[in-house]
């Protein structure tokens, strides 16, 4: 058994408390320095399976602009978020969109969809 | 030319004039116009694209576009809010007359009975840090590079190297990671990072991405394009130490170096100026110098979180359409706020306060990073309310309401300031 204490920001809000996180053989078993129960969540969770949210664009076709930007609807593994990214990257949709449409669906199969994060109207036809 | 009248003219479609419009409808006023340059309205959120945004406003977390999509809801289809995007304004007279020019409309002249100055604020540039160097292609402001990746669909390059550790260079760290860029550093000149913990977490260290600090550029390299540049330490003077210089390859240079308030209309205007803020000095009620023109967001002086602005605001919305209604208090009391040991700015720089008292909400920026302060309010000479502070950055406003209460117990003088060794 292995007793190991690490430090770590709380990313949940801007205040950034630092914890001094005790963990036994992979489970977190004190936090200590969070102002929050969000803290201590927060490092259990980035102790054993880190996630974090990922924001991104794609293209679209017929919109005001070229580029639609997306978000996640929830946390991603964060070791999946480069492969996220790059999925997203070949995804082109067709204006108009709105907000909170669903632009992929269970993206690598992670379960989580990825949405629009505004509405797009489609370009006026130019006469 | 066409001769156009409104109660309120708002010049700025960003968080600040769309709040600003909505709470002056709240508030009774029927006659409002939004002036926006852009071809849409949003400002600067439209281009934020990550989430964290709102959590105070609305109390649920957004992306920048989303909360602009939130305040645009908020004002859409009102007979009372009429907006003008593509619509650039070229001055302000005295007489509250201001000078417009659109594609579609051509010149106009627009008499605001009362006027918001919701212009938010600029980037600093290369040329406001003076690097040394070559001049080549490949040097963006942070701010510019995120339009481009964001908005229009260029990328800027591919090898980053971005100057100044303030939340926008760590947020566009991130997004050229996630575009597939490699980010080769970022470097800050203070001993500090002036940017959010939660961002030092998420935007660099997730992506291993050094942060230098106490390091600054001291020649960009290359004839067309940006080959690299040399960096070196500097001392607590931030001066480079000559011997610790080392070259960086990049063939991108991206600056988050500082933002200041974009306030050519208000010093046409004659608005008496802030020095420190770089906004002009208003009272509680985002009053300016002149009478009938108010002030609100960046414009003022440079916030941290757009939910601060939005709140800010508000407050010029509703005394703005209190004015139009001939429902302002005129028995006000002026009390000036001076800052004191520690604290950089404080605003509102002046209070009006009627005999009544009324509540008000000071913010402030200290000077230097602290740990275990006391932020005392005084008045003659006496201290009438304080707050522990465990930490203070420069880079994080610090808020403080005052009761209607204290206010009443004011002299002509408040000064705000620090008191160590809590």
């Amino acid at each position: 058994m292995t007793v190991e204490k690490r430090t770590m920001n709380c990313i949940t809000c801007p205040m950034g408390c630092e914890m001094t996180v005790t963990i036994d053989d992979g489970i977190v078993i004190n936090v200590e320095g969070n102002s929050c129960l969000r803290g201590k969540k927060y490092a259990e969770v980035e102790v054993t399976a880190p996630k974090r949210m990922l924001t991104s664009t794609v293209k679209i076709k017929g919109g005001i602009l070229p580029l639609l930007p997306v978000v996640s609807q929830a946390p991603l593994p964060k070791e999946k978020i480069l492969a996220c990214a790059r999925e997203l990257r070949k995804i082109s949709v067709e204006a108009p969109i709105v907000l909170g449409q669903v632009i992929c669906g269970n993206i690598l199969g992670l379960g989580v969809n990825v949405i629009a994060a505004r509405s797009m109207k489609q370009e006026e036809q130019k006469v | 030319m066409q001769e156009l009248t409104y109660d309120i003219v708002i010049i700025g479609g960003g968080p600040a004039g769309l709040s600003a419009a909505y709470s002056a409808y709240k508030n009774g006023a029927d006659d409002i116009l939004i002036i926006e340059r852009d071809f849409e309205l949003g400002g600067i959120l439209q281009q934020c694209i990550h989430n964290g945004f709102g959590l105070h406003h609305f109390k649920e977390e957004l992306t920048g576009p989303g909360y602009a999509q939130r305040c645009l809801e908020l004002i859409a289809n009102k007979p009372e809010i009429t907006t003008m995007v593509d619509t650039m304004v070229l001055d302000i007279s005295t007489e509250k007359k201001v000078l417009a020019v659109s594609p579609k409309e051509g010149l106009m002249k627009i008499t605001g009975k009362t006027i918001i100055l919701t212009m938010g604020c600029r980037e600093r540039t290369r040329g406001a840090i003076r690097i040394p160097g070559e001049r080549p292609a490949g040097v963006f402001t942070a701010g510019a590079a995120q339009r481009m990746v964001n908005m229009v669909g260029y990328l800027p390059g591919h090898k980053i190297v971005i100057l100044g550790s303030g939340d926008i260079g760590l947020i566009m760290a991130r997004r050229m990671s996630l575009e597939g860029c490699q980010v080769q550093a970022v470097l800050e000149i203070c001993p500090f990072s002036n940017g959010l913990t939660r961002n030092i977490v998420q935007c660099l260290q997730d992506y291993d991405i050094p942060l230098l600090l106490a390091h600054t550029i001291t020649k960009i390299h290359g004839k067309d394009r940006v080959t690299g540049i040399t960096v070196a330490k500097v001392d607590a003077k931030m001066q480079p130490i000559a011997g610790t210089e080392f070259d960086i390859e990049c063939d991108t240079l991206l600056l988050s170096v500082g933002l200041i308030p974009e306030n050519e209309l208000s010093r046409g205007l004659h608005l008496e100026m802030h020095p420190l803020t770089n906004g002009p000095i208003v009272d509680q009620h985002r009053t300016t110098s002149m009478s009938g023109v108010y002030a609100a967001g960046n414009v003022v002086h440079v916030h941290d979180l757009v939910d601060f602005v939005s709140e800010e605001a508000e407050i010029a919305g509703k005394f703005a359409a209190l004015e139009v209604k001939g429902k302002l208090h005129n028995d006000l009391r002026k009390i000036k706020v001076k800052t004191g040991e520690g604290i950089r700015t404080c605003v509102p720089q002046i209070l009006d306060i009627p005999p009544e008292g009324e509540a008000v909400k000071l913010f402030m920026r200290v000077g230097a990073p602290e740990r275990k302060v006391k932020l005392e309010i005084l008045s003659a000479g006496k201290v009438i309310q304080n707050k522990i502070l465990p930490v203070a950055k420069p880079s994080e406003m610090i808020a403080v309401d005052i009761s209607a209460e204290n206010t009443k117990l004011m002299g002509s003088e408040l000064i705000v300031r620090l008191s160590r060794g809590v």
